[in-house]
C-alpha cells in the first residue's frame, strides 16, 4: 500500500478511536461539560494536558524551527517547557483548590466583575489566534496526504472536533486527549528511533544526535552559513534571555493550559498531573532538536549538490514541490542544486513546517510509518484545537452568559448554553482555518507575549498577595497588555526601530514586570480587599477542608 | 490546622518554592542563555555543554524540580495530617467542590 493508503487506514483508525470515546463520555451536566466532573486521575490529566499543550506548532513546526535556527531554537524548547515549573509552582495547586470552571471565574472571584471582562476578552483573543494556526494545520496534513483540497480537510477536521466536544466537553475532549497523545507521541517517536538507527547505529536519538552534530557544523561552514550550534547566530544574548523567559511566563498564563488542573479530584492529583504533564511533554520535547539535527543532515545531504532532474523525480520532493512547501530552481543552470545562504544563488527553498512530516520520507522509511506520521500531525492538532474551543465557548457561555447576562439560566439551560457556543466556536475557528488571516504566523508567537502581559502577573499576586485588589489587578492588566500590544504592533505593522534591540517575541517578560510594578503601586494606594476577599486567598493556600465554604457546610 | 500550623505550613511551602525556583532560573535563564557561550567551552560526550543545556538538559531538570516539588509537598501535607481522600470521604469537602 502507498502513502495515501496507509495515511487513509491510520485516519480512519484514529478518528473511530475518538468518536467511540465520545460516545462512551457525554456530559450529563455542567460539572462535567467544564471540569469533567473534577475526578480525572493524575496521570489521565497529565496526558491530557500534554495533548492540550502540544499543538501542531509543537509536533509539525518545532523540530523545523530549530532545525533551521540551530541554537536560536532552544528558546521554545525550554521556554515552551520550563513554563511549566512556574505553572505547578505557582499557579496549579492553588487554582484547583479554588476550583471553579474558568480563568476568569478566579479573576472575576478574586477582583471584581470587570477584571472578569478583561480576563474573558483576553482569554479569547488569545484561544482565537492560536486556534486558527490548529485548524490549519490539520487542513495540511489533509491536502498533502490525502490529495483533498485544505478546505475539506478542515471542514472534515471540524466535524469530528464538533460531535466529540458539543458531546462530551470537558469530559469527552479530556479522554480523547488522552488517546491523541498516545497516538501523537507513538508517531512522533517511531521514525525519531528508526533515523537515529540508520544515520549512527544507535536507536535512542537524545543519545547518537552528537555524532551527527560536528559533520552537520561542518557543512553548514562549508557553504557559507554560521554553525549550526552557534551561540548568537539567531538571537542575541539579550535577546535569548528575554524570549525564553517571556515564552515561560506566556506558558504558565495560557488560560486553557490552566483551566484543565481543574479537572482534578484533589489539590494533590493537580500537583501530581503538573509532573506527569512535563514529563509526557519532555519525551517529545527532547526527541525534536534530535530529530531537527537528522532532518537538516538529511535533507542537505539528499539536494544538495545532486543533479537537478535526479532530485525532481524523488517521489517526496515531487510531492511537497506540488504543495508549494518545497522550491528546487537551478538559477544557474548548472544541471545541479545548491543551498547557500545568499537569496540571490540560493536553489532550495525549504518550508520549515516540513521537516517533521516529511522526515521518514527523506529517510526513506516504509510508507505505513509516514501514514502514521500524518495521524499523529491530526492528533496533535486536533487535541489542542479541542482544549482551545473549550476556553472560547466556557468564556462566552459561562463567564459572559451566566456570570454576567442570564444568572437565573438552570443547569440544563446553562448545558444548553455551552453547546451552542461551542458549536458557534468551531464554525468561527473553521472559517480562520479556511481562510487564514495573513497575520496569523505573527500572532501566534505573539500570543505568549500577550499572555505573560496579562494574566501571569495578576494571578499569580492574586494567590501570594493578600493585598492585592481589583484597582491594581485592572490598572496592572490594562499597563501590560497595551504596552505589549503597542510594542509588537509598532515593530511589525508601525516601522518602529526595536528599543535597544529587543525582539518584538521578548517584550512580553518587560511587559508582565510593568504589569506586576502598576499592580503592586495601584494596590497600595487604594483600600485592601475586604475580610471575605483575604480569607478566599487564605482558604486556597491550604490543601483540605479550611475553606471559607467548608465551614459555612459544617455550619449549616 | 490551628493558625499557627497554617503559617509554619504556608513557610515551609515558599521555602521550598524559593529554593526550587532559583535552580529553575539558573538552569532556564542562566546556563542556556546568559552563560551559553562559556559553557559551550566543555563538551559532554561530543556536544558542547551550553547547547546540550539548552536542548537536552534544561528541560531534564524542569521535569526533576516538578517532581521534587511535587514530593515535598505531599511529605508537607502529611506531617500536617492534610489529607484530601479522607476529606471526600468524610463529606466534609471536594477541595473546593465546582458548584
Amino acid at each position: 500500500m502507498g502513502t495515501l493508503g496507509w495515511t487513509l487506514v491510520w485516519v480512519i483508525i484514529t478518528f473511530g478511536l475518538y468518536i467511540g470515546i465520545a460516545i462512551r463520555s457525554r456530559a450529563k451536566d455542567t460539572s462535567d461539560y467544564y471540569v469533567a466532573g473534577g475526578g480525572v486521575p493524575a496521570i489521565a490529566n497529565g496526558a491530557a494536558v500534554a495533548a492540550d499543550w502540544m499543538s501542531a506548532a509543537s509536533f509539525i513546526s518545532m523540530a523545523g524551527l530549530v532545525s533551521f535556527m540551530g541554537y536560536g531554537g532552544s528558546v521554545y524548547l525550554m521556554g515552551w517547557t520550563g513554563g511549566y515549573v512556574l505553572l505547578a509552582l505557582l499557579l496549579a495547586p492553588y487554582l484547583r483548590k479554588f476550583g471553579k470552571y474558568t480563568v476568569p471565574d478566579f479573576v472575576g472571584d478574586r477582583y471584581s466583575d470587570g477584571a472578569r471582562i478583561v480576563a474573558v476578552i483576553a482569554a479569547i483573543f488569545v484561544s482565537l489566534t492560536y486556534v486558527a494556526g490548529q485548524m490549519r494545520g490539520v487542513g495540511v496534513v489533509f491536502s498533502r496526504f490525502l490529495e483533498v483540497s485544505v478546505t475539506i480537510g478542515v471542514i472534515i477536521g471540524m466535524a469530528v472536533v464538533l460531535f466529540y466536544a458539543v458531546l462530551g466537553g470537558m469530559k469527552g475532549i479530556t479522554w480523547t486527549q488522552v488517546a491523541q497523545y498516545s497516538v501523537l507521541i507513538v508517531a512522533y517517536l517511531i521514525p525519531a528511533v528508526a533515523i537515529a538507527a540508520n544515520l549512527t547505529g544507535n536507536p535512542i536519538p537524545h543519545l547518537s544526535f552528537g555524532e551527527i552534530l560536528g559533520e552537520l557544523d561542518g557543512i553548514q561552514e562549508d557553504l557559507g552559513f554560521a554553525a549550526y550550534s552557534a551561540e548568537f547566530a539567531t538571537f542575541s544574548r539579550m535577546n535569548l534571555f528575554l524570549i525564553t523567559a517571556t515564552l515561560m511566563f506566556g506558558t504558565a498564563g495560557l488560560p486553557h493550559v490552566i483551566v484543565r488542573f481543574y479537572t482534578t479530584r484533589t489539590v494533590k492529583e493537580a500537583r501530581r498531573s503538573a509532573f506527569f504533564a512535563l514529563f509526557l511533554i519532555a519525551i517529545l520535547y527532547t526527541t525534536a532538536p534530535a530529530i531537527g539535527i537528522f532532518a537538516k543532515y538529511n535533507i542537505i545531504d539528499t539536494i544538495n549538490g545532486q543533479p537537478v532532474e535526479e532530485v525532481q523525480s524523488i517521489d517526496w520532493v515531487e510531492g511537497w514541490s506540488n504543495a508549494d512547501l518545497l522550491t528546487l530552481e537551478d538559477k544557474n543552470a548548472d544541471g545541479i542544486i545548491s543551498y547557500t545562504p545568499d537569496a540571490e544563488t540560493n536553489e532550495m527553498i525549504v518550508d520549515r513546517d516540513i521537516m517533521v512530516l516529511a522526515n521518514p520520507e527523506i529517510a526513506g522509511l516504509p510508507t505505513i510509518v509516514v501514514g502514521l506520521v500524518a495521524a499523529g500531525g491530526l492528533a496533535a492538532a486536533l487535541s489542542t484545537a479541542s482544549g482551545l474551543l473549550l476556553v472560547i465557548s466556557s468564556s462566552i457561555a459561562h463567564d459572559l452568559g451566566y456570570k454576567l447576562v442570564w444568572k437565573e439560566a438552570t443547569e440544563s439551560q446553562r448545558l444548553l448554553m455551552g453547546r451552542v457556543a461551542m458549536a458557534g466556536a468551531i464554525m468561527v475557528a473553521g472559517y480562520f482555518g479556511i481562510n487564514p488571516p495573513g497575520f496569523v504566523g505573527e500572532v501566534v508567537a505573539l500570543a505568549f507575549g500577550l499572555a505573560a502581559a496579562s494574566f501571569f502577573p495578576i494571578l499569580t499576586l492574586g494567590i501570594f498577595w493578600k493585598r492585592a485588589n481589583a484597582a491594581g489587578a485592572m490598572a496592572g492588566m490594562t499597563v501590560g497588555l497595551s504596552f505589549a500590544a503597542f510594542y509588537m504592533y509598532m515593530v511589525i505593522w508601525g516601522g518602529m526601530e526595536p528599543w535597544f534591540g529587543i525582539d518584538k517575541a521578548g517584550i512580553g517578560i518587560i511587559a508582565a514586570l510593568l504589569n506586576g510594578i502598576v499592580m503592586v503601586a495601584v494596590s497600595l494606594m487604594t483600600a485592601p480587599p475586604s475580610e471575605e476577599l483575604q480569607e478566599l486567598v487564605e482558604g486556597v493556600r491550604y490543601p483540605g477542608s479550611y475553606t471559607a465554604e467548608v465551614r459555612e457546610t459544617l455550619a449549616n | 490546622m490551628t493558625p499557627d500550623d497554617r503559617k509554619h505550613y504556608w513557610r515551609s511551602n515558599l521555602r521550598l518554592m524559593a529554593v526550587l525556583l532559583t535552580i529553575w532560573a539558573l538552569v532556564g535563564l542562566g546556563a542556556g542563555t546568559l552563560f551559553v557561550d562559556a559553557l559551550n567551552n566543555v563538551n559532554i560526550g561530543n556536544v558542547p555543554l551550553g547547547f546540550w543545556m539548552g536542548q537536552q538538559g534544561s528541560i531534564f531538570t524542569f521535569v526533576a524540580l516538578i517532581g521534587v516539588y511535587v514530593w515535598r509537598m505531599e511529605k508537607l501535607d502529611e506531617s500536617y495530617g492534610i489529607d484530601e481522600e479522607r476529606d471526600i470521604a468524610q463529606g466534609v469537602s471536594k477541595s473546593g467542590e465546582a458548584h
